[in-house]
């Protein structure tokens, strides 16, 4: 084989196109469809009492208005409420939206009329002179009305308690009560959004002669999207396709399907045999898509002398919005995940999801998993600060070592498996990490900063992730006869390099130049099997099933050249897209000539297919194709896990706040990240850099502001603030590489790995710097300073290690942490 | 987010773009650089029936020394003020400013005569017009009137421009001899609205004794908030002179509001801070 291109860095093929404008993204595509809008609900909970369309219908360019009573009377399943997409036992109460309100609305942003016009400047022209009047009904905003629930979201769920579920490894009860020590902590975390800088769209065009539709989406799967359009509009999956065009991000949001305007847009297409096109703005994407992360969380931990774990019991309320269509998948995650690489003793969890009128919940880059290290972390502090050991040092008291791998926690993950870590060397992380950073100086020079007054703080975090979860991908692969490889696989690509990675695993398994291979995603007419782009399974599941699917291509490929050059496959290599004999060279044969002697011909059309034509071909003794053969060199093939693979990462930061002012400065960012053997160390690290921006907009600066009429307050970019590249700091990155004994390539993922440690390694940090414990994030200089004034007025005490010259003037420096921790006023 | 239908005109010269104004008057806004004007015309918080675009009219895209001060034409960039060596020559509080006006690209598009038309309270340049004692000019069809600083702003988004009416230029008078100036602000991130931003002009006598102590203040009104602090630090020097009293007394005549970014209380806690920073840093550079 030539030079090995997995482990290199090699340069990403698709970004040519992306950065000279040529890629073509949904609104680049049906320059002449139709145009649709929308009347969305500007109430948060309101029953439709009217639509008056009247005053939209001279407006020139109108098309169609729809409301709920045209799907309706249109038949079929159109009208149905959407889909419950991950049924789960301790989801006892779900809920849907419809496609178009029925008659009532959840939250701000619902869709309730859909207008279908020329283009969009006149389809919202006609939206805006569209009435409908609504009897407004008081909502349930926030987690503590949701608890309280004094009102209710859905009428015949009186608790707005979607789903509980408990699960509990151990006697809880009995090693808290035995435990030494023990502690509590009340954590809260706000909500974000995913914001890729493409929201969705939809484009449908529906070729009437056919009774075929061809659907493009901004969807993170494709293959799911073009079921749920067939379901819906009553067409057989043969005659729908959907296309996943390049996709400006989704991280999260655009794996929730079908959205009502997956569902509309296909169908107004059919109805008017017109092409319809939806691009959703920013606006619509921050009130109709989805948001993550709001959750209230309390920890009780008990402990030894040495700060060993024993005992943790760990309860939160999950907010999920109006709706629950991706079931409950993100406070599954938090529960398991929350356990990081530590064993937790005994172990109890239980977590009610509730319903509030706002956005729904649906899993954002982390999902979950950034609450449940912010818990874990958190309480990894606190048990350092109230026993006076180091921070890193307590951490690896509780690792799982590598001799204890695989780690069976006895939990079910979100997948529906055993919670079972396949590999992973935390120790080694934590040294690495140490090492990074600098831990011992770092802190020391921490001491000596404070002693000039200045506030630094130094935080870190570790965490868990499971990745590449099934049920499966596929991959097909053809050696066309011209050499040149093409790839297909049915997960969708969002930016991540899909392009290069999978080129540079076929390359290698059949060796040939990376310029050969081109990979296609997400287009169902080329690949109709597969599950989508999240949960960092992409290069997991199809990386393997590329490499599986490559594998059968150069099996054929050396069988078929084993016949033409009359030589056992087993001596035969693939190099620069020759066959050759091992050690001799000279007897060779191109991959192209072995692709065209795959495919016996009647016909030749070029000079190359002339060599398969029947009176070309030698051998008349066996059918042309043999019994167990089929015409063609490819290969399809797929990989399904048996359960998850777990990769893991550690993260420190320092930063500095300003006495005065109290805004946070980062002075350093550290990551040690293990995700197995890097496919393309430039592609991961790419990853990290973007994951730790989302995570810095998730700690300092990202929040959805809810009013209590459950108007979201900053549903622009105005003010809902995305850190800039100025905000972002240099991220200093090492990896480690512990190979998943699962999969072929022994890879795991890394996509979400980036954003899961940022809100607790930044309390860590910010808690350092400030002397007291820091319990809710994300954190702001305006809330900073407010905390101080408490921290002043005694109503948060300093933690122990702040020593005499970070004390507030409470002094109550030796007061037990867990007061310190209690004493805090539940988030709300 | 979409505008709602408008009629577009686009003058070349000043005559033109008066008379045009004139005609559609009341239901016209003008469009400069546009980069407060397009986002709220797209969530449709605004519908005027025309855009009057100044764009062409390049007699208007000037910046000049002129009348003791700096003239700032209709159609001058943020930039162009920013990197004009003889306004910062003649006012240094121009540039100081700029730099912290969003970010280079948007500095590009918009102008400065534009961010004071469109007066928004947190807009840096509307305190340095406040500060610099600065004035509008405003013409018509009918006319010209030179509208001072104190009577330009007269509420968040609302200037004294009327329907019918273009700003074709700001003068901002430099200041006396020995007189140090600084802008200084907190803001959520890099190149965003302040939540307290500080414009400050120090002058001292001959013998470096501070005669003159004023501030100018955006976020914590309704319009910009013009402070005269001399009384808490007359006559010190600039090392002994105590800012921070000048500070305090800066918070008990400012009455900020609470919005999603930043509590009232925390506002009134960055002006005392800043207004303290921004002093010090005039009086260091007119020492
Ligand atoms: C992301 C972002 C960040 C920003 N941050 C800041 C910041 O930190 N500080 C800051 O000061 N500004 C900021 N701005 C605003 C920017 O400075 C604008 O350029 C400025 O406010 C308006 O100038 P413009 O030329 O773009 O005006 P336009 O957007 O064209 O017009 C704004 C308003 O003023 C009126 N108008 C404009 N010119 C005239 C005139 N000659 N006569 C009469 N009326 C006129 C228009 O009719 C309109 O109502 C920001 C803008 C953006 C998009």
């Amino acid at each position: 084989m030539t030079t090995r291109l997995f482990g290199e860095p090699v340069l990403r093929v698709e970004d040519v196109k992306l950065v000279t404008g040529r890629g073509h993204y949904l609104d680049d595509l049906g320059h002449d469809a139709l145009a649709a809008a929308f009347v969305r609900s500007p109430h948060a909970h309101a029953r439709v009492l009217d639509i008056d369309v009247t005053g939209a219908l001279d407006v020139d360019g109108l098309v169609a208005i729809y409301t709920y009573e045209d799907l309706v009377a249109s038949g079929g399943a159109v009208a149905d409420r959407l889909p419950l997409l991950i049924p789960h036992p301790a989801l006892h109460a779900p809920r849907t939206g419809y496609p178009l309100a029925r008659d009532e609305v959840n939250h701000v942003g619902e869709p309730v009329v859909m207008v279908v016009a020329r283009d969009r400047y006149v389809a919202e022209d006609a939206a805006e002179r569209i009435m409908v009047t609504y009897d407004f009904l008081p909502p349930v905003v926030g987690v503590a009305a949701a608890r309280a629930a004094d009102r209710c979201v859905h009428e015949d769920v009186p608790d707005n308690v979607a789903a509980h579920l408990k699960q509990e490894v151990g006697d809880v009860d009995a090693a808290m009560a035995a435990a030494p020590h023990t502690l509590e902590l009340d954590l809260s975390i706000e909500r974000s959004a995913s914001m890729p800088m493409e929201g969705k769209g939809v484009l449908a065009r529906w070729d009437a002669a056919e009774g075929s539709m061809r659907v493009y989406s901004s969807t993170q799967t494709s293959t799911s999207v073009r079921a749920a359009v067939a379901a819906r509009l009553g067409l057989p999956l043969s005659k729908v396709h959907c296309i996943a065009p390049m996709v400006g991000g989704g991280f999260g949001v655009k794996i929730m399907h079908p959205w009502p305007e997956e569902v509309l847009v296909p169908w107004a297409a059919r109805e008017l045999d017109r092409e319809v096109k939806w691009v959703e703005d920013r606006r619509e994407h921050f009130v109709s898509s989805a948001h993550e992360r709001g959750q209230l969380q309390t920890v009780q931990v008990g402990f030894d002398d040495e700060g060993r774990l024993l005992a943790l019991d760990v309860r939160f309320w999950h907010d999920n919005g109006a709706y629950t269509p991706y079931g409950i998948i993100v406070p599954i995650i938090t529960s398991t995940q929350l356990l990081g690489p530590y064993k937790p003793g005994a172990y109890r969890v239980e977590f009610w999801s509730l319903y509030t009128n706002t956005v729904i919940v649906t899993p954002y880059r982390g999902a979950g998993r950034p609450q449940a290290c912010f818990a874990m972390e958190r309480t990894m502090d606190a048990i350092a600060e109230s026993l006076g050991i180091d921070r890193a040092e307590v951490r690896a008291r509780n690792f799982i070592t590598p001799a204890e791998m695989p780690y069976d926690h006895q939990l079910t993950f979100q997948d529906g498996r055993p919670l079972i870590y396949d590999s992973g060397d935390f120790p080694a992380s934590l040294d690495k990490l140490k090492k990074l950073v600098g831990w011992e100086q770092t802190l020391a020079e921490v001491e000596a900063a404070r002693a000039e007054g200045r506030r630094i703080g130094v935080g870190l975090a570790c965490y868990v992730e499971g990745t590449g979860v099934g049920p499966y991908e596929g991959a097909h692969v053809v050696v066309e006869s011209s050499g040149k490889v093409k790839v297909a696989t049915g997960l969708t690509t969002q930016g991540q390099g899909h392009f290069t990675v999978f080129a540079q695993i076929a390359a290698d398994e059949l060796g040939v130049p990376l310029a050969d291979v081109e990979v296609v995603t997400g287009d169902t007419r080329r690949f109709g099997y597969a599950v989508g782009t999240f949960a960092s399974r992409a290069a997991v599941m199809s990386g393997n099933a590329v490499a599986l699917a490559s594998r059968k291509v150069r099996a054929k490929a050396l069988r078929i050249a084993g016949d033409a050059l009359e030589a056992d496959p087993g001596d035969l290599e693939i190099v620069d897209g020759v066959v050759r004999v091992k050690g001799s060279p000279a007897a060779s044969i191109p991959l192209a000539t072995v692709a065209v002697l795959s495919n016996p011909l009647r016909y030749a059309f070029d000079e190359a297919s002339k060599a398969a034509t029947q009176f070309a071909v030698g051998d008349t003794s066996g059918p042309p194709v043999r019994e167990d053969d089929e015409p063609g060199l490819e290969g399809t093939d797929y990989y399904s896990p048996v359960g998850a693979t777990f990769a893991n990462g550690m993260h420190a930061v320092v930063v500095e706040t300003d006495p005065e002012t109290a805004e946070i400065k980062v002075l350093r960012y550290c990551v040690v990240h293990d995700c197995g053997p890097l496919i393309n160390p430039m592609i991961v690290e790419g990853q990290v850099h973007g994951g730790v921006a989302q995570g810095v907009g998730g700690a300092l600066y990202e929040r959805m502001e809810y009013d209590e009429n459950g108007q979201l307050l900053n549903a622009s970019f105005m003010d809902f603030l995305m850190p800039y590249a100025s905000e972002i700091p240099h991220i200093e990155i090492d990896h480690l590489e512990t190979r998943s004994p699962l999969n072929p390539l022994g890879i795991k993922g890394a996509g979400e790995a980036g954003v899961i440690p940022s809100a607790a390694v930044f309390a860590s940090a910010i808690e350092d710097a400030e002397g007291f414990v820091i319990t809710a994030m994300p954190i702001s200089p305006s809330e900073l300073f407010e905390l101080r004034r408490r921290h002043v007025a005694g109503d948060i005490p300093s933690l122990r290690r702040a020593g005499s010259q970070r004390a507030g003037p409470d002094e109550v420096v030796a007061q037990d942490v867990v007061e310190a921790q209690t004493n805090q006023e539940k988030p709300t | 987010m979409k505008p709602s239908p408008f009629a577009y005109t686009a003058p070349s010269s000043l005559d033109e773009a008066l008379a045009v104004l004139a005609e559609v008057g009341d239901d016209a806004k003008v469009l400069a650089g546009g980069q407060s004007l397009l986002p709220i015309l797209s969530m449709r918080l605004a519908a005027p029936a025309h855009l009057v675009d100044i764009n062409r009219i390049s007699e208007l895209a000037y910046v000049r020394v002129e009348d003791g001060g700096v003239r700032v034409g209709a159609l001058a960039r943020h930039v162009d003020v920013e990197r004009s060596t003889e306004a910062h020559t003649v006012l240094p509080l121009l540039r100081q400013a700029l730099q912290l006006v969003a970010h280079p690209v948007i500095r590009n598009r918009g102008t400065t005569v534009g961010s004071l038309a469109h007066a928004d309270p947190s807009g840096e340049m509307t305190a340095v017009l406040a500060l610099t004692g600065g004035s509008v000019e405003v013409v018509s069809s009918t006319g010209t009137r030179t509208v001072p600083a104190a009577e330009f702003f007269l509420g968040p988004l609302e200037s004294a421009v009327a329907g019918g009416e273009l700003a074709v230029s700001a003068h901002f008078p430099s200041f006396p001899e020995r007189t140090g100036t600084a802008f200084v602000e907190v803001a959520r991130r890099h190149g965003d609205y302040a939540m307290c931003g500080v414009a400050a002009a120090v002058t001292l006598d001959a013998d470096g004794a501070v005669v003159s102590a004023r501030a100018g203040y955006i976020s914590v009104g309704p319009t910009p908030v013009l402070l005269d602090l001399t009384a808490a630090v007359s006559g010190a020097s600039v090392t002994a002179a105590d800012w921070a009293a000048a500070g305090e007394l800066a918070q008990s005549q400012t009455e900020p509001e609470a919005d999603i970014h930043a509590t009232a209380d925390y506002r009134r806690h960055l002006v005392g801070v800043l207004t303290a920073r921004a002093l010090a840093e005039a009086a260091g550079r007119a020492a």
